[in-house]
């Protein structure tokens, strides 16, 4: 049944208008089966953030992340905390898309009050959830419908640091230094030099000044990143998520660099 | 009870010529022979407390608890048969989920009762089911404030200031009224309450209990948790000598 | 054709607000041979009494291995138990692949009873006729648990069901204070006489009816122990050492040592067994 009136009686040719109806309402396209294109999904991130880093330091980890949220090369969002408290012994910090951090945020703190209400004392630690955000990772890959982030996943829990990475292909790895995105080219060779060998007396001031240092570079050198970051930190009394951190960076150096300061040729 | 025998009291879906159902009234039994539990509402926030009736002595104290937690916010005492409170206790967490998966926030204590007695209802529609064999007694602090309901295997839903069910429920709630409880603290609602159930519990008649407490409000940053040891332990001691100068 | 007007499904309270479909079913637990578990502050453990439909026929399986932190003892229909059982298997391992941690024990104990309630509910499907012990270790220590086709579950210090499972209660009740600091060997003898408890008048427990299952470090007489010292169930010779530590009980008779030797064959082949033989209430499916 075609359900414009103006079709009705008329000639099945649209070209043909022999009672000057105009204007004319389109009539419904022959349907399409809708997989006959074939199904696209995600094919890249859309709003993001930039690289995290974490290190394992004498009393547990620290993690940072800046507050920016890109939509592409537009600095979109400049207050948006990647880093998320899990329970009272986990901190993950996210790159990638922050649609689907934020949907994962809601998985996990659903974990959180499904932990809770079960009122055994029994509580998810760092392994835990780092164990189950590969689960849900890779499931989503295999199923050709990625969730876009590269996470950090820390903690501590019965006395023990734990730290590592997950991504959107579901791989896996620990190391007692981890960065995503840009910072594993720029910042991971600086925390290796500074953490390696030391986190059993690494001590918070100091891990907060490699850290600071690490954001620090990055912030010159990533052009999706922002001066302005959070650090958290979990001991054996638990998370600690600080409030934005803004650096002071010097640009006058800039001047003199093409295509920044005034051109002079 | 004439309407033993009639075959009118075998079903659910069946009513009596004088327009009862009896399989519900019959539920309503299985609450009455069963340890009491109570709810006070007061100015701050929520205590619960369970006469638990303790059927063995190899039981694990404090292990095998009657009071369940349906959300963060949200908690639960039942009397009745305990795997009917359990499952009634499933489907209240499936509900606070739900909530919070639409919404992202926590539930109104009135939205998940409602759903669960709805749930409950269904039971009482169909010779398929039988009807819960519990009251429960939902507590919790929402934006509103303190809220406090019970649900009962009719499938009738009623908000209190104070809550009783289960064998003492009468002399509990006698009790209950003689309470100021818009003035009361939680800290000292624990004590009352647990004054109340030593007061309920006939020592003649009955095998030994366990007070099982929990409390939600300001104090404990607005989780349902069950009340700390100490504070217990104390509110036992108090209870048990307000019980003497009673006598 | 029924005892009271009640009684013919799930779906019917009775006047006093009880459920006679399911006490029946717990009745079916009674009529499965004797299973006890008890625990202290390093051991968890348990003891069952296995059946044998005959002279022909091997004894029947009493404990089930659920996870490395988790072993089961049965009493009532041992279909029942498969299934209930596979269903934990499922569980303890969702858990391991999920979150990569052993599955806490009171969760795995309240998944079987959640499932049992649903049956004592709902028209059209039977309670479960089969009841379970459930040993299991954990951060906090070593677990007794009981769950019954009614849907409840509660964890206990000492715990006995099945056939005269009463007269092991009565044991355990005037023992359960001392577990709490008992060895492994002690624990194991007090379970073996609370299990003794449970046996027709001219009954003993031997090498080829009884199985022993731990959860906890190896005892002295364990040998090959795998590290983490996962449940592990004992039978046949393995236990003969624990059945000679047992004292004889105070019957005025001569007293009755372990009937095993080792020349005895192993449980599982056509074995001479006079345990069984006779034994009234020996049935096809009920262990």
């Amino acid at each position: 049944m075609d359900h414009f009136p103006t079709n009705w009686g008329r000639p099945r040719n649209d070209a043909h208008d022999a009672f000057n109806t105009y204007p004319l309402h389109q009539r419904p396209a022959p349907h399409t089966d809708t997989f006959a294109e074939g199904v696209q999904r995600t094919q890249q991130p859309i709003v993001t953030g930039t690289s995290v880093l974490a290190i394992k330091y004498k009393d547990g980890i620290m993690m940072t992340a800046d507050t920016l949220a890109s939509y592409g090369s537009l600095a979109r969002f400049k207050s948006i905390q990647r880093l998320h408290a899990v329970g009272e012994s986990t901190v993950i910090g996210a790159s990638g898309d922050m649609s689907d951090f934020q949907y994962l945020q809601g998985l996990l703190d659903g974990l959180v009050t499904d932990e809770f209400t079960a009122g055994d004392g029994d509580a998810l630690g760092p392994a835990e959830v780092h164990e189950y955000l590969a689960r849900v990772l890779y499931a989503r890959r295999s199923k050709m419908n990625p969730l876009w982030n590269s996470l950090l996943v820390g903690g501590v829990k019965d006395g023990e640091s734990f730290l590592a990475y997950v991504d959107l292909l579901g791989t896996t790895y620990t190391a007692s230094t981890l960065a995503t995105g840009y910072g594993a080219y720029i910042a991971l060779p600086l925390l290796r030099q500074a953490v390696e060998g030391r986190e059993a007396t690494l001590g918070a001031d100091e891990a907060r000044r490699i850290l600071t240092e690490s954001m620090r570079v990055l912030f010159y050198r990533d052009a999706r990143s922002l001066n302005k970051f959070q650090i958290a930190t979990v001991t054996a009394a638990g998370v600690d998520i600080s409030e934005p951190i803004v650096l002071d960076t010097a640009w006058g150096f800039a001047e003199g660099i093409r295509g920044y300061g005034g051109q002079t040729q | 009870m004439t309407s033993i025998g009639t075959g009118y009291d075998l079903s659910a879906s069946t009513y009596s010529p004088d327009g009862r159902i009896f399989q519900v009234e019959y539920a309503n039994k299985a609450v009455e022979n069963s340890g009491t539990a109570i709810g006070l509402r007061v100015k701050d926030g929520i205590v619960l407390a369970v006469e638990k009736i303790i059927h063995s002595k190899l039981l694990v104290p404090e292990a095998n608890r009657r009071i369940q937690n349906l959300d963060k916010h949200l908690g639960m005492a039942t009397s009745g048969f305990q795997a009917d409170g359990r499952s009634l206790a499933n489907r209240g967490r499936d509900e606070a989920t739900s909530y919070r998966d639409y919404y992202r926030q926590p539930s109104p204590v009135k939205e998940v009762v409602n759903r669960l007695s709805m749930y409950v209802q269904a039971y009482t529609l169909y010779s398929s089911v039988r009807p819960f064999g519990v009251s429960a007694i939902i507590g919790g602090v929402d934006k509103t404030g303190p809220r406090l309901f019970i649900v009962e295997p009719s499938g009738v839903a009623y908000g209190y200031h104070g809550a009783a069910v289960g064998k003492g429920r009468q002399l509990a709630k006698t009790e209950i009224e003689k309470l100021k409880l818009s003035e009361l603290s939680t800290r000292e609602a624990v004590a009352e309450a647990a004054r109340i159930i030593y007061l309920v519990h006939d020592d003649a008649k009955e095998k030994e209990f366990e007070l099982e407490m929990s409390w939600i409000g300001d104090e404990t940053n607005g989780l349902h948790v069950p009340v700390p040891e100490g504070l217990l332990a104390e509110a036992e001691r108090k209870a048990k000598e307000a019980l003497e100068t009673f006598e | 054709m029924f005892r009271n007007t009640y009684d013919s499904d799930n779906t019917v309270f009775s006047p006093q607000g009880r459920l006679h479909q399911v006490e029946y079913a717990l009745e079916a637990v009674k009529q499965g041979s004797a299973a006890v578990g008890l625990r202290s502050k390093t051991h968890a453990i348990l003891l069952a009494l296995k059946r044998s439909t005959g002279e022909l026929a091997s004894y029947q399986q009493k404990m089930y291995r659920i996870d490395d932190h988790v072993g089961i003892a049965i009493a009532g229909l041992t279909s029942d138990a498969r299934v209930l059982s596979n269903f934990m298997r499922q569980q303890a391992m969702s858990s391991r692949m999920v979150f990569n941690r052993p599955i806490p024990v009171n969760r795995l104990v309240s998944s079987i009873a959640d499932k049992a309630q649903v049956n004592t509910q709902e028209y059209g499907r039977r309670p479960y006729g089969v009841g379970f012990l459930v040993i299991g270790g954990d951060k906090t220590g070593p677990h007794l648990y009981e769950f019954s086709p009614s849907g409840n579950s509660y964890e206990y210090y000492a715990m006995s069901i099945g056939a005269r499972s009463q007269s092991a209660k009565t044991y355990l009740e005037k023992h359960y204070e001392k577990f709490v600091d008992c060895n492994l060997e002690d624990l194991i003898r007090h379970g073996l006489h609370a299990l003794r408890e449970t046996l027709q008048q001219d009954k003993e427990l031997t090498i080829n009816n009884t199985s022993i299952g731990i959860i906890g470090p190896a005892g002295e007489h364990e040998r090959n122990v795998p590290s983490g010292s996962p449940f592990r169930i004992l039978e046949g010779e393995a236990i003969d050492v624990y059945l000679k530590t047992m004292v004889p009980k105070d019957t005025g008779e001569a007293p009755a040592p372990a009937a095993a030797t080792g020349d005895e064959p192993p449980a599982g082949e056509a074995a001479p067994a006079p345990p069984a033989g006779g034994d009234g209430d020996v049935q096809m499916s009920e262990d």
